[in-house]
């Protein structure tokens, strides 16, 4: 119990101004406009609510978009029914993701290990062709679910009279597109942030750490798991939901590849890349994720001819065709790739990375100064070790 | 009546009979010793206790209610704890999470939705934990990760994570197996102060030392059968015990 109250408060302030203050520090990277700061925060949430399922109880779902799905569908058909005010549109999102996620996972959870990822994984794919086909009135199939000007808008017609032309996203009248979107939904990340941290040092979050680390001692100790991991993954469901009716907000649309299996796949990616089971990492991962693909996605044959036009033309058009694979539509060979590599050398993740290259830093130091290497505690392997 | 009453517990494993109509009635506040030889059927015996098995026949009944189909965390809340042979611990947490578990799960019941207080803030449930880690000797290595232990301190942790949750009928499966002398010598000495708490035992075992020091009665099994019952001074002098499981050897 080495987390103090002081310690947490100082990790949400710490991440509250970080995420604030993105604009700025986002820029130097080539990263500081809204689109992709929306971006980050909102997948954000997604990998940090995932990680309440996954990094605390041990459940791998596989089909963890279809919540985000769920969310943006709910989230625009709340634009078309009741109001173009975001409020109702999340809260409406997060609901109907929550009802699924407790239909699912009550079915999922009668498995556990690689069954339960392939019932979750299953679930997903069917909810992606049944968009496509028998529930296209709900999701207009192929072409999205998008807002129209003759939708009818129940509460903003009473409120203001019908209007001409189709109202933007709005939360009380502060647009959703630009900075204030951003800001939107940065704040509600802190609070998804907050939440989940709770959550980790509740008893209810010692329960899920048990049935991830002895699900057998944690029933004969007297404790009925299943209520427990299904609680986590309503939670998680409710976050994806908040995400993809966020991605709504932001951008009034929803098509079903947002639950293809590939979705599904990129936020346990996101949460493995930046540290399963860390009250940072999912963030991280979700930011290193979203900034790598709009980088190498952005790159096209001609900028590649462009950066190797030193080499003689024969070599440049090999090098440019073999780099070529990896960027644009193929940067997800170089997400695998980088994957890969952390998985192999770092699998404990970024923030793993940081916390090792920390203790060697301050084992450089300590020694500079001629006192003994390490304080008494850490020699020890600490229970908190992995907790930030 | 006694606190648990078994009545003609039968099971086998495809042909292979484990439990021949086993008879047993363990007393409240007795110590309560199984003994016999290995493969006799001993942790078999108690996994029907606790729901990990069901007995092919026969009843289990623990203060006048059937525990038979009940699942392993119903028993436990009824108050019935186990000490498995293998440790069963939560190897990747700390000492003190392994025991503040089934603390909160004894404060909490099978199931609370309990996900906004600060585990670490409930003080109750904090000295409790500190108290039993320190009654185990193990309070000095309440950060360690459980997993990290020897396999002697393993099984001093899980007793303390079944002690914590003050048990009606405590199940030890060879809790000094794997220890050393004076490992067994100190968790004797902590049976018996659990002892004067008036924590009804089973306790399975192979040390005669351990047995005669501290059971108050004693069953003997073989081969899935009860060969003998009785108390200690009357099975050190029983011919068929000296011949089934002792093979006449010396106590
Ligand atoms: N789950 C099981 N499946 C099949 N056979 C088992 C199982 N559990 C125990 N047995 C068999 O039942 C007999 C009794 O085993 P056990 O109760 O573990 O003995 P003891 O604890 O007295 O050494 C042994 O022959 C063992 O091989
Ligand atoms: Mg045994």
């Amino acid at each position: 119990m080495t987390h103090t109250v002081k310690r947490d408060r100082m990790l949400v302030g710490g991440f509250a101004l970080a995420v604030l203050t993105m604009p700025v520090w986002m820029t130097p990277l080539g990263a500081g406009y809204p689109d992709l700061l929306q971006r980050f925060a909102i997948y954000g949430i997604f990998a940090i609510g995932f990680n309440i399922l996954f990094g605390l109880t041990g459940y791998l779902s596989f089909g963890h978009a279809v919540f985000l799905g769920v969310g943006s569908y709910a989230a625009v058909w709340s634009f078309k029914l009741l109001s173009m005010n975001v409020l109702p549109a999340v809260l409406c999102a997060m609901g109907v993701s929550g009802l699924f996620a407790l239909a699912i996972g009550y079915i999922s959870l009668r498995r556990s290990g690689i069954y339960f990822s392939i019932l979750t994984l299953a679930f997903a794919q069917m909810a992606y062709n049944l968009a496509y086909s028998v529930l296209t009135p709900i999701t207009n199939g192929e072409t999205g679910l998008k807002i129209e000007r003759v939708d009818p808008r129940l509460i903003d017609t009473w409120l203001s009279g019908p209007s001409t032309l189709i109202p933007s996203t709005n939360f009380f009248g502060m647009p959703m597109s630009g900075y204030s979107g951003f800001f939107f939904c940065a704040v509600l990340l802190i609070a998804a942030f907050y939440v989940a941290l709770r959550i980790a040092r509740s008893p209810f979050g010692a329960m899920l750490r048990a049935i991830k680390s002895n699900q057998n001692r944690l029933n004969y100790a007297g404790v009925h798991t299943r209520p427990y991991a299904l609680t986590a993954f309503v939670i998680s469901g409710i976050f994806a939901g908040l995400a993809g009716g966020l991605l709504a907000a932001t951008d009034p649309l929803a098509g079903a590849e947002r639950m293809q299996w590939t979705a599904s796949g990129e936020v346990v990616l996101m949460t493995i890349l930046g540290g399963v089971g860390t009250q940072l990492g999912p963030f991280v991962g979700a930011v290193i994720i979203k900034y790598a693909e709009n980088i190498f996605s952005a790159f096209n044959p001609q900028t590649l001819h462009g950066i190797f036009a030193f080499l003689p033309d024969p070599i440049e058009d090999v090098v440019v065709t073999v780099t070529g694979l990896f960027v644009g539509n193929g940067w997800q060979l170089t997400l695998g790739t980088l994957f890969m590599l952390l998985v192999i050398f770092l699998p404990g993740g970024v923030i793993e990375g940081a916390r090792r290259l920390g203790v060697l830093i301050g084992r450089k130091t300590a020694a500079l100064r001629g006192r003994r290497s390490q304080p008494l505690g850490s020699a020890l392997p600490a229970s908190g070790a992995a907790s930030e | 009546m006694a606190l648990l009453q078994v009545k003609m517990v039968n099971k086998s494993f495809s042909g292979l009979t484990a439990l021949n109509n086993v008879n047993l009635d363990v007393e409240e506040g007795s110590v309560h010793a199984i003994i016999g030889p290995n493969g006799a059927g001993k942790s078999t015996l108690l996994n029907c206790f606790v729901g990990r098995l069901t007995p092919d026949t026969g009843t289990v009944l623990f203060n006048g209610k059937s525990l038979i189909g009940l699942p392993p965390h119903r028993i436990n809340q009824e108050g019935v704890v186990r000490v498995f042979q293998t440790p069963e611990i939560f190897a990747d947490l700390s000492l003190y999470e392994n025991v503040m578990i089934p603390t909160l799960a004894r404060r909490d019941g099978h199931f609370a939705l309990n996900a906004w207080s600060r585990a670490d803030a409930q003080i109750k449930v904090r000295e409790k934990v500190e108290h039993i880690l320190d009654d185990v000797g193990l309070a000095d290595a309440r950060h360690v990760l459980a997993g990290t232990l020897s396999r002697g301190d393993k099984r001093r942790l899980e007793l303390a994570m079944c002690l914590v949750q003050d048990p009606k009928l405590l199940l030890l499966d060879e809790p000094t197996a794997g220890m050393s002398r004076a490992d067994t010598e100190r968790t004797i000495e902590l049976l018996k102060r659990i002892g004067e708490r008036r924590i009804t035992k089973i306790i399975i075992e192979h040390d005669m030392q351990v047995v005669f020091s501290l059971a108050t009665r004693i069953s003997v099994l073989a081969q899935g059968t009860v060969i003998a019952e009785g108390d200690p001074a009357a099975i050190k002098g029983d011919a068929r015990v000296q011949e089934a499981y002792l093979g006449g050897a010396q106590f």
